[in-house]
């Protein structure tokens, strides 16, 4: 590991330097929700049950999982997700 | 500044001949008279045999004495400096030593060798941790385990392609190649109206690829492109193709290593590539000028990452920057709303009167064929071409003369309807004789590798002029 490199902000710093997160939506109202499963123990009863819960609202759900929760999900699996739902919730449950 | 102590102060570094020549009068210098401290700028077991030696290796102390050349001999009086001299010259040092017997053995005279504060990159970075060096931009603080180049990505900052992450001391280097200060304001950038400072035109010029010798041409160009009759807003923001396109004229242009030869519109010369880039740069990130947001092109062009040349002015042709009023021998840059690059290849003409009709025919095409009166253009002449027009005694002028002339056409031809095509001129045109351009509105420069019977039409945006951009010649200060 080196030391933090300082760089010069180019802007006319009009934006926080730290960035925001996207915004959150009010409703998930004609909303794809994608569920990804980790492949952590367990997680799947708690997306089970919140994909039903989603199913009851009547929006619509799309189920993924990771091949294991010790790395990041393969690049694939991120652009399908991305491609295919407007929002995405990931859990564990240990 | 430093506690100095008192007695003598030599600063020296081993990889310096005089400097080892001096050796052996250290050694006399040290246990003599008055203390003796010897400052290392290297090897910290250099020199040998002087009781009190100090290893600058931070150069700490060779920046705060401002140091240019070693061995330099400081005699320190009550924590103040009374006498220094730099280089060997033994009646010097044998006087603020206040020893007459030393470097009996040496010759009378040797020049010293540069200080290490002044090696390439060194600089800067001493006058950031040492010196009063206060850059005013917001400091942005990339992780460990960030990479550099992805941050600046991620962050917003590049067109597209790599930047070279903008550290503070690649900025103060940047800095070092213009005369005016950081904090000065250049101008007012739109889309946002921001003010833009010496110092984040230099950011953004790391960014771009520049070297500090470039600085002098991007200010230029950023002060004319923000200059009113450019309409650097209306330019960003047109859903047409046109971006910032740089013809830099004068002696700066062979003394920076730009290119008006051989793909002069084309890839692979760092100054031109860097110095449009700068400016497309500081319209993205200090104006906030970016596709998609303000900048609405339908399909833009490839000359928004980067557009600079310069004119090839080795002929009887009067440069852009004569012709637009400057005197012979000024350094310019004129910035001029262009779209891309379309090729003239006309291989047969020998005489001025087949080559401008062949120019001519090829212009039309700016906007549309139908169209007149919207879009300038800047005809780019080759040096092969240029040679049938200068070896019949065509200047620029008359070039340009020309093909006003024969760009001249009648306006029913043009107008709404005529050839089956419903773009065209209000039908109140048909019984005129029409221009192609407004007057001003073309504008010829020379420039091209030496062989090839080719030149270029770089057709303006088609709001040229009062309602949208004119050209802006802008004379490059230091």
């Amino acid at each position: 590991m080196r030391d933090p490199t300082i760089l010069l902000d180019p802007t006319a710093e009009r934006a926080p330097a730290a960035r925001a997160r996207l915004p959150r939506p009010a409703k998930l109202d004609r909303l794809t929700v994608g569920v990804l499963d980790i492949s952590k123990a367990r997680g799947n009863v708690f997306l089970d049950r919140l994909d039903a819960l989603l199913a009851e609202r009547g929006i619509a759900v799309k189920r993924y999982r990771k091949p294991t929760f010790t790395r990041v999900a393969p690049v694939a699996l991120k652009q399908q997700i991305a491609a295919e739902c407007n929002v995405v919730v990931e859990g564990l449950a240990d | 500044m430093i506690a100095l102590p008192d007695g003598l102060i030599v600063i020296a570094k081993r990889d310096c001949p005089t400097c080892v020549l001096v050796e052996p009068v250290l050694r006399e210098l040290d246990g003599g008279g008055m203390p003796l401290t010897v400052y290392s700028q290297d090897d910290p077991s250099f020199p040998s045999g002087v009781s009190r030696r100090v290893h600058d290796g931070t150069l700490e102390t060779s920046y705060r004495l401002g140091i240019e050349i070693v061995p330099t001999l400081i005699r320190v009086e009550g924590g103040r400096e009374v006498a220094r001299t730099y280089g060997w010259h033994r009646e010097d040092w044998r006087r603020i030593a206040g020893r007459a017997d030393i470097g009996a053995k040496l010759p009378e005279l040797r020049p010293g060798c540069g200080s290490r504060t002044l090696e390439d990159g060194i600089a800067e970075d001493l006058a950031l941790r040492f010196g009063n060096v206060r850059l005013a931009a917001r400091r942005v603080e990339i992780g460990s385990g960030e990479d550099e180049m992805e941050a600046c990505y991620e962050r917003g900052w590049t067109d597209g392609l790599p930047v070279v992450p903008p550290t503070e001391t690649r900025v103060l280097r940047m800095l070092q190649g213009t005369n005016r200060s950081a904090d000065e304001v250049v101008g007012i950038v739109p889309p946002d109206l921001a003010p833009c400072t010496v110092e984040k035109v230099a950011i953004n010029a790391v960014m771009a690829g520049a070297k500090p010798e470039y600085m002098p041409v991007i200010l230029a160009a950023l002060e004319a492109a923000l200059i009113d009759e450019f309409g650097m807003h209306g330019v960003l923001c047109t859903t047409m193709f046109a971006g910032p396109v740089l013809i830099v004229n004068g002696p700066v242009a062979k003394a920076i290593g730009m290119n008006s030869a051989g793909n002069a519109l084309g890839q692979g010369n760092r100054a031109n590539a860097a110095i449009g880039r700068a400016l497309q740069l500081i319209i993205r990130n200090v104006g906030g000028g970016r596709p998609g947001e303000v900048d609405r092109a339908t399909l833009g062009t490839p000359g928004k990452y980067t557009f600079c040349f310069a004119e090839a002015e080795d002929s009887p042709w009067e440069p852009l920057s004569v012709e637009r009023g400057f005197a012979r021998g000024a350094s310019t840059v004129t910035v001029f709303a262009g779209e891309g690059v379309q090729g003239i290849v006309d291989q047969k003409s020998r005489t001025p009167e087949s080559l401008a009709r062949s120019f001519a025919l090829s212009l039309r095409a700016v906007d549309h064929p139908k169209l007149a009166m919207m879009g300038d253009a800047l005809l780019v002449v080759s040096p092969e071409h240029s040679r049938v027009f200068i070896e019949a005694g065509w200047s620029k002028a008359r070039l340009r003369q020309e093909l006003e002339t024969l760009l001249l056409t009648p306006g029913r031809e043009l107008v709404q309807g005529a050839g089956g095509i419903a773009e065209g001129l209000p039908p109140s045109l048909a019984d005129n004789m029409v221009p192609k351009f407004r007057p001003g509105g073309l504008n010829i420069v020379r420039a091209g590798g030496t062989a090839g019977l080719f030149s270029a039409v770089i057709a303006g945006w088609a709001a040229s002029g009062p309602i949208g951009s004119s050209p802006v010649t802008r004379e490059i200060a230091a």
